[in-house]
């Protein structure tokens, strides 16, 4: 146990119970705009009048929803072993999903992306140490359109055994993705037992909740599947410029799926996610590594916390365009604060340009940074004392510290050791080895780990079902 | 006052986003019977130009920009049934524009039809989740120049494609120039779509909207 548990907290109590207050005040008041069927159902059973396409939520049915909610969720591996929890303060990464683009580490350019690239991709996360979920982290363009959100969920599970964060862009997708789903677990008891896949659900700021989207929340909780909140306000576009009110209507828009998914299944998992922004005010671009975006997300997660719910956020990402230094300490600021705001799945690694592209050597980067900063996160060990004085005392006959047997016993657990991507030589030796900036390396390191044996290849039986799902559908 | 001072002070409303003296100025035009189209072009012309030049040199941003282009508008919409002798106020052009069928993100398309607007476009914004059909018969009926397309999403953003193709199946593509945006579209898109351009933001939309016109 370290002295303290670092942290980082940007809301007082006082002023969670006042967004809470409020968002409820906006559902009750403002209403939310809702277009799916079934959803106008579940809101008409409880009595709720639809007016111009807006349900007006009373307050009681959210606390009511609230109480429902499961407080932590446990995701499992592709073969059913349990994996990561969701709860806490306990930190998990996976990439930022569902890029439109990739950068081609080989030519150096932006471009739409191909299966292969995801199947390398996936391939690549399956080896990294501190990323522990993957997502459907690319759309590629070499398969049809009305196929291009499931295959993911194909290609991801065939070839990285960690859970996934993933998410449908058609209504019609979700039970194929849940084929996929069932064909690793024995039944369906045993996919709700033990789930390893999250699926996304971004309401469309201010206030909205689209028909697809909300059909993935009713799916979702039908299968009890955990949804994964992701509503986007952007902060003095579709969303107030104060960064209270920007977290406020954050809040309403979440509690809205909230009620939608515990209508429809009580006991539903869900994750308080989001992906929220501030606008940037000269290009009309919405930067994700501004530092008020960060903030927003933070306070975000905080609310998610108050209301007693596992929590996500799009942090650890840049909006440059390569993996410069400004991708690195957009990213590193990011992974970090996101670390310190206890937040359980921390979706971005690997994303550059306002969540739109994906990059491998950015993504290996990344992983370096979150191996810092888990370790930041284990704070500073009491062994107990004298912390020093004692070890001091043997100096004096062994003249340098190396070889005490305390050095020996404990250096491998205070220090963090990253990958040859991190560069610790001498200048000479640096020289040496070619003078590469950071990116090289990551680039040289990404060639090696796509070409690994897998840490745990998928099983014949299962890969050949999983096949069959997709030549079924394709 | 001289009808220059009046530009002048009009134009400085419209610079510093004070609504009440732009109104009241647009009102008093019209009270004294002012040629209108003079106070539009030379007044609150000159005034957007001008805080067009102020975004341009890094000094106003986006809300700024945005404030102004709605008091323009506010006042040409007082101004506009006041013009004199059935004179009719020459736009830069006509622009019909919607988010397309099944989504609902309207944001970025608002943006880039108030700044049309400002640049002197007579803007004819049809809302979010339009059907492509809808647009297509909307374009038609008010004989526009461009037809604008927003999506957000890649799956909507084959809607984008539908109106091109039912321009052409109705062979009247060649009297629209269609101009579409969002995240997701490339100028490799453009081309797939066989549409006309794409803009990154609304200041390179009106740009872009300009180019199409050869404005």
């Amino acid at each position: 146990m370290p002295i303290i548990k670092p942290k980082v907290q940007l809301l007082d109590n006082e002023h969670k119970k006042l967004i809470f207050e409020e968002a409820k005040d906006i559902l009750e008041t403002q209403g939310v705009f809702i277009e799916n069927q079934e959803a106008i159902d579940l809101f008409s059973q409880q009595g709720l009048n639809y007016k111009e396409q807006r349900f007006y939520i009373p307050r009681d049915l959210v606390d009511k929803c609230l109480e429902s909610v499961p407080n932590e969720i446990t995701l499992f591996d592709r073969e059913g072993k349990e994996h990561i929890s969701l709860k806490d303060d306990q930190v998990h990464f996976d990439p930022g999903s569902a890029a439109i683009f990739i950068l081609d580490e080989n030519t150096g350019e932006i471009r739409e992306a191909i299966s292969n690239d995801f199947i390398k991709f996936s391939k690549i996360v399956e080896q990294l140490k501190y990323i522990e979920a993957q997502s459907t982290a690319l759309i590629y363009q070499d398969v049809p359109k009305e196929a291009q959100d499931w295959h993911r969920l194909f290609i991801a599970l065939s070839n990285c055994y960690k859970p996934v964060v993933t998410g449908t862009f058609r209504k019609e997708s979700f039970s194929i993705m849940r084929e996929i789903l069932l064909a690793c677990r024995l039944s369906e008891d045993d996919l709700a037992r033990k789930p390893f896949a999250i699926f996304d659900a971004c309401p469309s700021p201010p206030l909205k909740w689209s028909d697809l989207t909300t059909q993935s929340v009713i799916d979702a909780a039908k299968s009890m599947v955990p949804s994964e909140f992701v509503s986007m306000p952007l902060a003095g576009a579709s969303a107030p410029i104060t960064l209270l009110g920007s977290i406020t209507q954050h809040c309403a828009e979440t509690l809205v799926g909230v009620v939608i998914a515990q209508l429809t299944k009580r006991g539903a998992p869900l994750i308080w996610g989001g992906s929220p922004a501030v606008m940037d005010m000269k290009h009309g671009t919405t930067p994700m590594g501004a530092i008020e975006t960060m903030m927003i997300n933070i306070a975000d997660t905080e609310m998610g916390k108050f209301l007693k719910m596992p929590t996500h956020a799009y942090m650890s990402l840049s909006d440059a365009k390569v993996p410069d230094a400004q991708a690195g300490f957009e990213a590193g600021m990011g992974a970090l604060l996101a670390g310190l705001a206890g937040i359980n799945m921390i979706s971005g690694p690997g994303m550059l340009d306002f969540e739109s592209t994906q990059s491998i050597e950015k993504l290996l980067i990344d992983n370096e940074i979150i191996g810092m900063v888990k370790r930041f996160l284990q704070g500073i060990e009491d062994y107990g004392s004298p912390f020093a004085l004692e070890i001091l005392k043997d100096y004096g006959e062994k003249e340098e510290f190396l070889s005490h047997p305390s050095t020996l016993k404990l250096f491998r657990k205070e220090l963090f050791f990253p990958s040859s991507i991190i560069d610790r030589k001498t200048r000479d030796s640096w020289k040496k080895l070619g003078s590469k900036s950071a990116r090289k390396r990551a680039h040289e390191e990404a060639d090696k780990l796509s070409n690994k044996t897998p840490i745990k290849p998928i099983n014949e039986s299962l890969a050949n079902e999983l096949n069959k799902i997709v030549s079924k559908y394709l | 006052m001289s009808q220059e001072n009046l530009y002048g002070e009009i134009s400085d409303a419209i610079v510093n986003l004070n609504e009440d003296k732009a109104t009241e100025l647009a009102n008093k035009a019209i009270d004294e019977n002012l040629n209108i189209l003079n106070v539009i072009e030379e007044g609150f012309g000159a005034g957007i130009r001008r805080v067009g030049e102020l975004w341009d040199a890094g000094e106003f941003f986006l809300p700024e920009l945005m404030r102004g282009a709605k008091i323009m508008q506010d006042c040409l919409d007082l101004l506009i049934p006041h013009l004199q002798g059935g004179i009719e106020r020459k736009t830069l052009g006509k622009v019909v524009i919607a988010t397309i069928e099944g989504d609902i993100h309207s944001i970025g398309k608002t943006i880039v039809a108030t700044m049309l607007r400002a640049y002197g476009f007579e803007v004819y914004d049809l809302g979010a989740d339009v059907p492509a059909e809808k647009i297509i018969d909307e374009a038609i009926e008010k004989n526009v120049d461009i037809i604008g397309v927003s999506a957000l999403l890649t799956t909507t953003m084959l809607g984008q494609k539908k109106v091109v193709e039912i321009l052409k199946k109705k062979g009247i593509s060649n009297k629209f120039k269609v101009i579409l945006g969002g995240a997701p579209v490339t100028s490799k898109w453009v081309e797939e779509c066989g549409a006309d351009g794409y803009a990154g933001n609304a200041v390179e939309a009106v740009e872009l909207a300009k180019s199409l016109l050869h404005i």
